[in-house]
């Protein structure tokens, strides 16, 4: 079983946005990142396939800047075998991205290429689905189940009302979803070893696509609530609120 | 001249929800440069779609076929493939299954595409729109050139009453390769509205003590009459009250219902990204300082044992009139 | 509600940049894991006075125990620093817990490590690195406290090994520990330099451990009083390189060490829950964060955690270099322990009367630290061993 696990850096969820001068990205002083949430579940999902098989090779695939080696690095502690960090900016358009990580993948005989269902920093829910495209693999999105079983994939996806069911032979592409498993902390002995296991740097460029962020902005406020009432007594007025002037009931 | 393709889901042989939203995005864009709207229906052939000239669809595109029983990524890719060509744009609903389809159409055809999108406009050559980043913790306008591929978040816009024709125009699939077999749908344990696609969502969160008082909840979502769901807060997920699906929030499902009603939630920002578009929220909570009443249009400071109830009795009384 | 959004650590003079990757790795791997695994059971725990013994496996399966010594032992080989801020980010959970992997690593593993012979080191090491030996370790007795070499405990020798008779108090993980480092005098009673360590794996006859009841501190943390009654052990019982009071004070120092770091953490959360509550708690109309009084509190409090950060990191690189001298240990064991108790204190009271809850853990870190202050060497002991270093005069 050899697998492709792509991740992305992303800030800590718990991060305060600030948006940066010339507006369309954000201040990344004192922002700390980390590896994007949803991509866990596709290193978790990946070293326990391996661990569950007893034989194969886990590869963490990245694309961007030389700050997102920390972040493999992070994968490598968790289990991971090997990273390769595709050296370049990524691009707005994330096609661009795909073509990338594609031509990549491309070849290396893998059986699956994992990712997060999504960054939480562009929520661009793209580059997966597209690399799977680009490779004409079988794909699944936001995938909560995967069993493995003679050269073919069962997943399930969570859809509106209920959960979809599907199957398709391997190699294939998923993106994975909160509900997958439970991702493992890296070790201090696993994060002790990341420095020593395989670690390929190759520059790539990425075209620059048809897609320009023209601006970032906070959204707006809010307007300040107001406390209806105390306990059960405050239950009328807050129904003629919600009926006659909210008018949502 | 912008002419927009919108590609409606379909499940269990009916159009689902958000096919009218859909095709008034779709209207918007089409008619900023007096463009048509053709709505494509991907089915094994006895969908009514009588309601989508109305809904504002100049065309709808038939495209039948036995594989398309149960949703299936690549027949859409490859029928949608073959007229793309004549589309600036191609929309789908921001649900599950669209957000599947997009990138595969973008790709396939190379082109662009955008998710989340909750506002969408043309000017010259340039499609640009507006999606939530950062869990809804900041806004990106995003320029898009050439044909572009669009997911249009539920709630974004409403349905038009500018109809159209929506003539009928039976169109061939072409040859695929099967290469995903979605097999079917187990619905979910609750049998209630999914978070994301309810008009009301009502969430609990640690302050309801125990799993199950999840019921007050439930008791309260029925009395809205089958418009209503119940949510959770990641805590009570991660304890094991509630199932992931209902999670709203950042690692959970973002929500924009008419109404939001959190209950025994503190409002962690993490939860606060999740449903911070809704129209309305209401918070029940005994901890005046808790911070969802920040964002709370109206709150009820109060033991929800007590209000919540109230309240359920209160929604019925005004249902039954 | 307490601890509702996430904790993100106390960083004003960007502490960050002066670690490697690695530390800050390591930090944050036992940050995740104290807030998933200890957060949601420590209020229960301390509560009911008992300690979260199912957390031992998944500490040992992060490496917890014994972090410090060389991977050949199954264990990760962290440099000091970053084991100092594991010590950190435990006791930001709670002090029982923290103190819990002080006496595995720095007092049970340490002295095998240190003290052993190859076939103890081979023996003990990988079984208490996994957690699947729980140790603890006897120096104190019910009359010397501050004062060790003063012990009655004996050793004597038999034919065929040794003989232990004594009592042990104030011992940390005492009754659920499979295995016991105790010191005892092989000579006589007022020969000091006759100390040495024993390995007493705690199902030898004669050996028993007993609860210490009625704890207003450390409630989540084991505290028993050791009985040894005749108990008999094997020759290879003796640690053969431990010689003299030396030898525990050693491991002492060790300790210190990560207690050093370990009310750096505690402060932390105490700093971090007061500053969440001074923006969300309304009075009169405003945060309370917006009153003067407050704002002074949460200033010293920032300012004295800054500079205790500092203490211990450079500490850490001292020791890395094999400079952390006992009394430099002792001046950060002294000034961290001692800031701590205070943020803690002014903490609880910024809190009102909702600090006096369990659901709040100021005063929970309150209580536990003053038996941090107390015990390692009490904090006067601290300014006895500093004012010796200053004149060269001891005063004990």
């Amino acid at each position: 079983m050899k697998i492709a696990v792509c991740l992305r850096r992303t800030p800590d969820t718990t991060a305060k946005i600030v948006i940066a001068a010339g507006g369309t990205s954000i201040d990344e002083t004192g922002v700390k990142f980390v590896p994007n949430p949803y991509d866990e579940y596709a290193i978790e999902a990946a070293i326990a396939l391996k661990e569950k098989a007893g034989a194969g090779e886990t590869v963490v695939v990245a694309l961007g800047a030389d700050s997102v080696q920390e972040t493999l690095r992070t994968a490598l502690a968790m289990g991971i075998d090997r990273a390769v960090h595709l050296q370049g900016n990524a691009s707005a358009d994330g096609l661009e991205n795909a073509r990338a990580l594609a031509d990549h993948v491309r070849g290396g005989g893998y059986d699956l290429v994992l990712f997060g269902k999504l960054a939480v920093d562009d929520y661009g829910q793209q580059t997966g689905a597209m690399v799977a495209e680009l490779l004409e693999l079988p794909c699944a999105t936001a995938i909560t189940m995967l069993e493995i079983a003679d050269g073919r994939a069962t997943v399930e996806r969570e859809v509106e009302g209920g959960v979809e069911q599907a199957t398709c032979a391997l190699p294939a592409v998923f993106t994975c979803d909160k509900g997958l498993n439970n991702p493992r902390l890296p070790s201090l002995k696993g994060i002790m070893a990341a420095r020593k296991k395989p670690f390929d740097i190759a520059p790539v460029t990425v075209a620059a696509g048809a897609v320009t962020v023209a601006s970032l902005v906070l959204p707006p406020e809010r307007a300040a609530g107001r406390i209806v009432g105390e306990g059960a007594a405050a239950v009328p007025a807050l129904m003629q609120l919600l009926v006659s002037d909210a008018k949502v009931i | 001249m912008a002419n927009v393709l919108a590609v409606l889901e379909v499940r269990n042989g009916a159009l689902r929800k958000g096919s009218a939203e859909l095709l008034a995005a779709a209207r918007r864009l089409a008619d900023a440069s007096g463009g048509t709207v053709d709505a494509l229906v991907c089915s094994t052939g006895a969908v009514n779609t009588d309601t989508l000239g109305a809904a504002g669809a100049d065309r709808v595109l038939s495209a039948s076929h036995a594989d398309f029983a149960n949703y299936c990524p690549d027949g859409t890719v490859a029928t949608v493939a073959s007229v793309s060509a004549q589309y600036r744009a191609i929309v789908v609903s921001a649900s599950a299954t669209g957000k599947d389809l997009a990138p595969r159409i973008a790709a396939r055809i190379n082109a662009p595409c955008a998710m989340d999108v909750t506002s969408v406009d043309l000017s010259g050559d340039t499609i640009r729109v507006v999606r939530p980043v950062y869990a809804g913790k900041a806004l990106q306008t995003v320029d898009l050139r050439g044909s572009t591929v669009i997911a249009v978040r539920p709630g974004a816009y409403a349905g038009l009453g500018a109809g159209k024709a929506g003539a009928n125009v039976s169109i061939t699939v072409p040859p695929f390769t099967k290469r995903l077999d979605v097999t079917g749908i187990r619905t979910a344990n609750t049998g209630l509205l999914d978070v994301a696609e309810a008009r009301v969502v009502i969430s609990g969160g640690r302050g309801l003590g125990d799993p199950k008082h999840f019921v007050l909840l439930e008791e309260l979502a029925a009395a809205f009459g089958g418009e209503a769901a119940v949510g959770a807060s990641r805590a009570v997920v991660d304890a094991g009250w509630a199932e992931h699906g209902a999670q709203v929030g950042q690692t959970g499902k973002t929500v924009a219902p008419e109404l939001y009603i959190a209950v025994g939630i503190s409002g962690a920002i993490q939860h606060l990204a999740g449903m911070r578009t809704a129209k309305v929220i209401v918070a029940i909570n005994r901890d005046k300082d808790a911070p969802i009443f920040k964002v709370a249009d109206y709150g009820i400071v109060g033991d929800l044992f007590e209000v919540v109830p109230a309240l359920t009795a209160a929604v019925k009384q005004v249902k039954a009139h | 509600m307490a601890g509702s959004a996430e904790y993100t650590g106390v960083d004003f003079y960007d502490m960050d940049g002066l670690l490697s990757e690695e530390e800050r790795a390591v930090r944050d791997t036992v940050r995740a894991w104290v807030d998933e695994h200890l957060m949601p059971v420590i209020g229960e725990c301390y509560i009911e006075g008992k300690f979260p013994k199912q957390l031992i496996p998944g500490m040992a399966e992060l490496g917890l125990f014994g972090a410090n010594l060389p991977e050949e032992y199954g264990c990760a080989g962290l440099n000091n620093v970053a084991y100092g801020l594991i010590m950190q980010e435990l006791e930001r959970g709670d002090s029982g817990i923290r103190s819990f992997a002080s006496v595995q690593g720095a007092l049970v593993m340490y002295p095998i490590f240190s003290f052993g012979s190859d076939q103890q080191k081979k023996h003990w090491l990988p079984r208490l690195a996994s957690g699947q030996e729980i140790g603890c370790f006897g120096l104190t007795e019910p009359d010397f406290g501050s004062n060790p070499s003063g012990m009655i405990t004996t050793a004597r020798e038999t034919a065929d090994g040794w003989l232990l008779n004594g009592v042990k108090m104030w011992i940390t993980n005492g009754s659920q520990a499979t295995v016991a480092i105790i010191w005892a005098k092989t000579g006589d009673v007022n020969d000091a330099s006759s100390i040495r360590g024993f390995i007493v794996p705690a199902s030898t006859p004669g050996y028993t451990g007993k609860d210490q009841k009625g704890k207003l501190s450390l409630r989540a943390s084991d505290t028993s009083e050791i009985h040894l009654a005749d108990v008999r052990l094997p020759k290879d019982a003796i640690l053969p390189k431990s010689a003299g009071i030396k030898s525990p004070l050693m491991c002492l120092t060790q300790a210190r060490y990560g207690i050093a770091w370990g009310g750096v953490g505690a402060a932390m959360a105490c700093y971090d829950e007061a500053r969440r509550y001074a923006l969300n708690r309304i009075m009169f109309g405003k945060p309370i964060g917006q009153t003067q009084i407050q704002q002074e509190r949460l200033a010293d409090m920032l300012t004295e955690i800054t500079k205790a950060q500092l203490l211990a990191l450079q500490l850490g690189r001292l020791k890395d270099q094999g400079k952390a001298t006992p009394a430099r240990v002792s001046l950060a064991k002294r000034n961290n322990v001692s800031m701590a108790c205070d943020i803690a204190r002014e903490a609880r009271r910024l809190l009102g009367a909702n600090g006096i809850l369990i659901e709040y853990h100021s005063m929970r870190h309150l209580a536990n630290l003053e038996s941090v202050y107390t015990y390692e060497g009490t904090h006067d002991m601290h300014s006895l061993i500093l004012g010796q270093e200053i004149t060269g005069l001891a005063a004990y």
